[in-house]
């Protein structure tokens, strides 16, 4: 029973991705795919309660035991993603079944939605290095055709370059997972956790780089971002929002993991180092943010930003800032996605993605409105949206170490945010319309399931917010599991099975 | 042999970096192709080469006395050689779309999106 359960977050998107891409020219495939995602959270809830009431549960593929095989860990962090995921997966799905044409639909796109959704659980429940980097590339190829499907010529353009940089990002992982291997003899991780101390630490920080350089290319770090702003804005909305909030979280995810259970013997050198890249990525990302005016490269440097906020979390190195660094990536992957889906809507109405085109759609739209104005706030960080608890955790969470000059650039750059988020309601929504695109603007509409998808990730900040408490308690139960992973090990190693 | 092979690694990655940056599209899928080599070797490599002792228990013996060949670097090898493939296989379909699209050979072109 618990062997499935772990496998289960894994075979429901490949099953329901192999037959939605069968189905791929009937509307049953997209019936399939909805149900699929609708399965998976249920699921992804059910997961979150079974790893709180039993503890960590893992368990060993084909029966071959650790750290001989690979193992699936469900820990709470896990169980935290896979359920953010499958609700992201949800919305977009929903937001999908009218918000993409038909002509991309028969190509396959529910299926290879679900495929990456495959990849990204995969990814989240590893727990053997190897295994990781082979999840990755689940994701990555479907992520290359999601972003070029349709073929147009601003997708192929920017597809080109996100492939470019993230398949050599992969390389570095490959040689870092296999000299990791030449150093420990190892890969599982919490095998791995024991066996790291007996290497040397000058050797161990060769591979850690190496790790550090793969997953600071693929989560948009900086100074190596430039692939994010120039091709996450080329596909069709729905996907382009999946892409915001899941393939550099899963980075982010595997930098806390790694840099936690594995790197954890120079914080000096490489959590500070994470902290410094922190600080820049914060700061580049909402600088290049203020220069734009189309709304999806607005919202995508914003991405960069945000990410920053992450990491931090990871570079102060203590419970606190780990806690607050999961919870914010949480809050991230649904305020990030919800304000590229209402961008979408926006688009469909006024048909334009520029803010100077853009206007008057507070007066003839509010509840349009009240969508982006919630996630806008939390990702400002104003209370009581979970934005503002997932600053406040990290900014206690440098206070109490002393990192004041991190914890200062933060709260700037949560300012910039705000002013970047204003401008978009300034132009979008209070600018009044012209006369003649006012009548055009009254005869548009936008179909109920997409609206639906945004406001199921619109207002969950809003619960976040509220349920901080719990939610912290949740991070940070997370937070200690992997600064002292006993229980993790015990639950891999030790009669597990 | 070790170090022959280090050397290699060195000539696969300079080739590839080299032909990465010479801004052309075919080029660069050569490139990619070469440095993926490089980095399936440095796995290979990675927990060193053992000669003649293949990793079979022996006759009447219980466990594996080291030296032995280490088989697991070439299984992960093997699935790294497969997922290459595939990927260069969609950068290769991919690139000859993009250049359908933009007409050159140039990879400096492909700044267009930013527009």
């Amino acid at each position: 029973m618990k062997d499935l359960l772990l496998v289960l977050p894994l075979l429901l998107p490949l099953l329901g991705g192999l037959l939605s891409f069968f189905l791929r020219r009937s509307p049953l495939g997209d019936g399939v795919a909805l149900a699929s995602a609708l399965a998976q959270l249920g699921l992804g809830v059910f997961l979150l309660g079974y790893v709180q009431v039993k503890g960590i549960q893992s368990t060993a593929l084909s029966g071959w035991p650790a750290p001989f095989g690979i193992v699936l860990v469900l820990d709470t962090f896990a169980a935290l993603m896979v359920f953010t995921a499958a609700l992201v997966g949800l919305a977009v799905t929903l937001y999908s079944l009218r918000g993409i044409d038909p002509g991309r639909k028969s190509l396959g796109y529910f299926g290879f939605l679900q495929f990456m959704l495959f990849g990204v659980q995969g990814a989240f429940l590893t727990g053997d290095v190897f295994n990781l980097y082979v999840w990755l590339e689940v994701m990555l190829l479907s992520s290359f055709v999601l972003l070029t499907l349709g073929g147009e010529r601003a997708q192929l353009l920017g597809g080109f370059k996100y492939f470019a940089l993230n398949f050599l990002s992969s390389l570095f992982y490959l040689m870092g997972a296999g000299l990791l291997y030449g150093l420990t003899g190892s890969l599982n991780l919490a095998d791995l956790h024991l066996r790291i101390d007996q290497v040397e630490p000058t050797r161990t920080s060769v591979v850690a780089g190496f790790f550090l350089l793969a997953l600071s290319i693929k989560a948009a770090l900086f100074p190596l971002f430039f692939w994010l702003p120039a091709s996450y804005h080329t596909p069709p909305l729905p996907v382009a929002a999946f892409f915001a909030a899941l393939p550099t979280k899963v980075a982010v995810y595997a930098l806390f993991r790694l840099f936690t259970v594995l790197f954890y013997q120079e914080p000096e050198l490489w959590h500070r180092l994470i902290l410094w890249i922190a600080g820049f990525t914060m700061v580049t990302g909402v600088l290049g943010a203020l220069a734009q005016m189309e709304v999806r490269r607005l919202l995508s440097f914003h991405i960069i930003s945000q990410i920053g906020y992450m990491i931090m979390g990871l570079g102060l190195f203590t419970p606190l800032g780990i806690a607050g660094g999961i919870f914010y990536i949480v809050h991230h992957i649904f305020v990030k996605a919800a304000l590229f889906l209402v961008a979408g809507l926006a688009q469909r109405l006024l048909g334009s993605f520029h803010l100077e085109e853009l206007g008057g759609l507070y007066r003839f739209r509010p509840y349009l409105a009240l969508l982006f104005v919630v996630p806008a706030l939390s990702l400002a960080g104003v209370p009581p949206f979970s934005g503002f608890f997932a600053k406040l955790f990290l900014v206690v969470g440098g206070m109490e170490i002393g990192e004041y000059a991190i914890v200062g650039v933060s709260l700037l750059v949560g300012l910039f945010t705000l002013m970047s988020m204003m401008k978009i309601w300034r132009e979008a929504f209070w600018k009044p319309l012209p006369q003649e695109r006012q009548e055009a603007l009254l005869r548009a509409s936008v179909p109920r399931t997409m609206v639906v998808g945004t406001a199921l990730l619109s207002f969950i900040t809003v619960f976040i917010g509220l349920g901080a408490g719990y939610g912290f308690a949740l991070a940070e139960r997370a937070a200690w599991e992997l600064l002292d992973p006993s229980d993790y090990i015990k639950a891999v190693l030790g009669g597990g099975r | 042999m070790m170090v022959l092979l280090a050397f290699l690694v060195g000539v696969l990655v300079g080739v590839g970096v080299y032909l990465v940056l010479q801004g052309s599209l075919a080029r660069f899928l050569l490139g990619l192709a070469l440095l993926s080599n490089a980095a399936n070797l440095v796995v290979f490599l990675s927990p060193g080469l053992v000669r003649g002792h293949s990793p079979i228990i022996p006759l009447g013996a219980k466990v594996l006395e080291p030296p032995y060949a280490d088989p697991l670097p070439q299984a992960m090898i093997l699935t790294a050689i497969v997922i290459g493939l595939g990927v260069l296989a969609f950068a290769v379909v991919l690139a000859y779309r993009v250049h359908q699209v933009l007409g050159t050979d140039d990879l400096d072109e492909l700044r267009g999106t930013d527009r």
